[in-house]
């Protein structure tokens, strides 16, 4: 086998037992939180005899590690459960299956970083080569200062200025990004594209900064100028000597963004009233909805886990020194 | 002889080139002239600030980044070259001018195939198509009698040895069929039986297309092996240029003298009979591949072993072993007649004071955040318990035997010359008062004069203290200067123990003959002397 099919299958191995660890995590941690769905739901004036029924009935009455067993040998199989939410008191069972709720959540929240991500970064990667290839001039200069301030603001602040200039004072987009299954595409596009931006916004200053400092490292190597004592021009010392060194780094910081997107929007979610998996999490959390809170931490893992494992293989296919051994 | 002026390739007037240095400008060429005919072989030596590769990259009209030129003019065929702007400067580079840098291991992209690598400069102007110059450097290759020729373009630069790399480079650098080629201390990170290959591969190269070349390095031996003539640079200025063997016979100032006053330095060789250090039937390795052979090697009392090898030849790794940072596999470390536990836990605390290290890299051998006196004084809080005034007295003694003074107290490493920082790494083993010293290539990275210094007062240290050394070194001048005892180390394995001038005088094992005749001299003809023998 080659050597680097095994590092790869390596790696994977190690993050499904990340996974685990981290199931294991979240389990207990959620245990952690204070009071439980039936408390939640019944309120305080129920008696302690109606609280106990409901758990049972729910089996939150079995001790821990049993219900950890539980959830992991069912997620396994692919059930990740039913929600508690929609099973109140009146007797009538109106839950709905965990992976029904998330599903569409989650497809609203790949659609909008996907759309983010295919703006933001082939532009901070432009910006990047670009900015170290006339570094310390003053386009350089003044895609830094840019890119730090809106890094600099919070997103909440970015996503209301966006909706005051381009949604108030110029009416191009909605500043609802209210959408469900029926929304046609274009229209989905568009409802979007306020929460795409300020998201892009965001994240580009850093995988930008990345790609400029990455490139700027390797600037000082003695393969770079003896590529110049070779006659290449600036921009094919740059594309052609640099980059191909330099996309493990990149890769890293790029795996790290999209993450981001995926895990991290809550609050633009929430601004443009965007039903993403955030805002889901968000919810089930103040519910106390166990199997929902978990499913959508378990979700977020995975999303770490997968894109990181993409930049190390990234960085490893890259690399000519573990592609191709001695 | 008057030369006619279409015969002059290169005439560099009066330049000038400054560097940016803490905040302001400081002059690196002061005012150099050089003039080098069609064909000419110039060599430039000095020692490691004198300007050499800035003057060798202001022949093609390049100054690093943070350096300008401020005066003085580059004529290159008739074209100013400093003149020009980025763009024109660029249709010279690779095709008109080559050079050969110094780390051939740096040099070369990681991430492109050496052929494509050794085409880039000829296929991007033009001067031939892409199959045409493949197959050329194949034909390069095979001139400069690299192995399998026509495959190992195909490599990438780790895929290949560090001899090899420097005749790709080569290869390189004659694959537009330049009027110049810049070499800059081509052979100065090989080993001295690698550089006799590719010394005698690049001389036969550059005759045969009757290219001019300008030879830098700081090896006086190796550049009357390349060049016709030889000009001295110190401190950016000339100090005087010859014909080569007008400069070796009868050099007219007293620094050119001076340069290789290393090799006049030796030891009056003495046997000791009380063995302090001895590793017997050693065996390491680092994890499954293994670096040492049953090494055995007797270190006597108050004396100096050399232990001498190539690269790759487990010399650090010995050394490793005997300071218990790397266990053995087999075989046992005695000191003064015990056995030492193997690994570095285990040994206690006078076990540790009295085997101390000195490393070849002292920059990186000292922590950029601690002052002179904290260095110095560490091991006496460590192993002697000194502190107060007892501990500043013996720092001040210590700094007297480095024979610096006390101004050097509140001094960081970074203030420090090489030398200087060197001699703090010997006060700060001498601090230990212990009876052994590993030298693990501590002249190395040292111009001459320095290392010159460093070693007299090595041999001082000795006679003073009775300290014994365990010396490891490439090179054959410093066993020379140093040495007692040799032991001669090849692919982890002792070639051979034993007195210095039996080591040195022949007959010699097979691997013994091959380095030490591989050692330049300074005699001209010296390489083709060996090589017809060798033939």
């Amino acid at each position: 086998m080659h050597p680097v099919l095994a590092t790869i299958l390596k790696r994977l191995g190690l993050g499904v037992a990340t996974l685990f660890v981290v199931s294991a995590i979240i389990f207990s941690s959620i245990s952690l939180l204070p009071g439980d769905f039936g408390e939640a739901v019944l309120g305080q004036a129920a008696t302690t005899e109606t609280v106990a029924a409901f758990r049972k009935e729910l089996g939150l009455d079995k001790p821990a590690p049993v219900r950890y067993l539980d959830w992991v040998s069912s997620v396994l199989k692919g059930d990740f459960g039913t929600s508690f939410s929609g099973r109140a008191a009146s007797g009538v069972d109106r839950s709905r299956s965990v992976a029904e709720l998330i599903a569409p959540r989650l497809k609203n929240t790949l659609f909008l970083a996907g759309v983010t991500a295919i703006i933001a970064v082939p532009l901070a990667l432009l910006i990047g080569l670009t900015a170290a290839l006339y570094r310390n001039s003053l386009y350089d200069r003044g895609v830094n200062a840019l890119t730090l301030t809106t890094i600099s603001m919070p997103e909440f602040f970015v996503a209301y200025i966006l909706i005051l200039l381009l949604s108030s004072l110029w009416p191009v987009f909605p500043s609802l990004a209210n959408v469900d299954a029926s929304t046609e595409f274009g229209e989905r596009l568009r409802r979007i594209a306020l929460p795409a931006i300020t998201l892009t916004l965001v994240i580009v200053a850093h995988m930008m900064r990345m790609t400029r400092a990455a490139i700027i490292n390797l600037l000082a190597s003695p393969y770079i100028e003896m590529a110049l004592l070779k006659g290449a021009s600036r921009s094919e010392v740059i594309l052609k000597h640099a980059l191909p060194n330099a996309w493990a780094p990149i890769a890293t910081v790029i795996a790290f963004n999209l993450a981001y997107l995926v895990v991290g929007v809550v609050v633009v979610e929430v601004v443009f009233v965007y039903p993403g998996i955030g805002q889901l999490m968000v919810d089930s959390v103040t519910a106390r909805d166990t199997p929902v809170v978990q499913a959508c931490a378990l979700i977020f893992a995975s999303t770490y886990i997968v894109l990181n494992l993409i930049a190390d293989v990234i960085g490893i296919v890259t690399n000519p020194r573990l592609l191709h051994p001695r | 002889m008057s030369i006619e002026h279409n015969d002059v390739l290169l005439e560099m007037r009066n330049v000038h080139i400054e560097g940016f240095a803490d905040e302001q400008w400081h002059p690196i060429i002061k005012g150099v002239d050089l003039t080098l005919k069609r064909g000419q072989v110039l060599g430039v030596i000095g020692e490691s600030g004198a300007g050499k590769s800035t003057l060798g990259l202001a022949a093609m009209g390049f100054v690093r980044p943070g350096c300008r030129f401020t005066q003085g003019t580059v004529h290159f065929n008739g074209t100013e070259l400093i003149a020009l702007s980025e763009t024109e400067k660029r249709a010279f580079w690779g095709t008109r001018i080559a050079y050969v840098a110094q780390s051939a291991a740096a040099a070369f992209n990681p991430a492109h195939r050496l052929i494509d690598q050794t085409c880039e400069a000829t296929v991007r102007a033009g001067i031939s198509s892409r199959d045409e110059s493949r197959s050329d450097a194949i034909a390069l290759y095979e001139s400069l009698q690299l192995p399998d020729a026509s495959n190992i373009g195909e490599r990438y630069p780790h895929q290949v040895s560090g001899g090899q790399l420097q005749r790709v480079m080569t290869a390189m650098a004659m694959s537009s069929r330049p009027d110049l080629i810049i070499f800059d201390e081509p052979t100065t990170a090989l080993d001295v039986t690698t550089q006799v290959e590719v010394l005698s591969a690049m001389r036969k190269i550059v005759e045969h297309y009757g290219a001019a070349a300008i030879y830098i390095t700081h090896d006086l031996a190796v550049v009357a092996q390349m060049a016709d003539d030889i000009k001295v640079l110190r401190y950016g200025e000339e100090v005087e240029e010859a014909e080569t063997r007008v400069m070796l016979e009868s050099p007219k100032e007293a620094y050119t003298r001076s340069l290789w006053s290393v090799r006049a330095l030796e030891k009056t060789e003495e046997k000791g009979e009380d063995i302090v250090l001895s590793m017997q039937g050693i065996d390491a390795a680092y994890g499954s591949s293994k670096v040492l052979h049953n090494v055995s090697i007797n270190l006597p009392r108050g004396k100096t072993v050399a232990v001498v090898g190539e690269s790759g030849s487990g010399k650090s790794t010995a050394a490793r072993v005997i300071t218990g940072l790397l266990p053995p596999t087999a075989g046992t470390v005695q000191f003064n007649g015990e056995a030492l536990p193997s690994g570095l836990k285990s040994r206690t605390q006078s076990q540790l004071q009295r085997i101390q290290m000195i490393y070849q890299m002292a920059d990186t051998a000292m922590n950029p955040r601690q002052t002179v006196d904290e260095i110095i004084g560490r091991p006496l809080e460590f192993y002697l318990g000194l502190s107060g005034a007892a501990r500043e007295q013996r720092v001040l003694e210590l700094l007297t035997m480095i024979e610096l003074d006390e101004s050097f107290l509140d001094r960081y490493p970074s203030e420090l010359s090489g030398g200087q920082k060197q001699r703090v790494c010997i006060a700060r083993a001498l601090a230990a008062e212990p009876d052994v010293i590993i030298c693990d290539e501590v002249t190395s990275a040292l111009d001459q004069i320095v290392q010159e210094g460093i070693l007299q007062l090595l041999l001082r240290l000795q006679q003073e203290f009775g300290i014994s050394y365990l010396f490891i070194t490439h090179d054959i001048a410093t066993v020379k200067a140093i040495s007692d005892e040799i032991v001669v180390m090849y692919q982890g394995e002792v070639v051979e123990q034993g007195l210095k001038s039996d080591i040195l005088s022949p007959p010699h094992p097979a691997y013994t003959e091959l380095l030490l005749s591989s050692v330049p001299e300074m005699d001209p003809d010296w390489l083709s002397t060996l090589l017809k023998e060798r033939a």
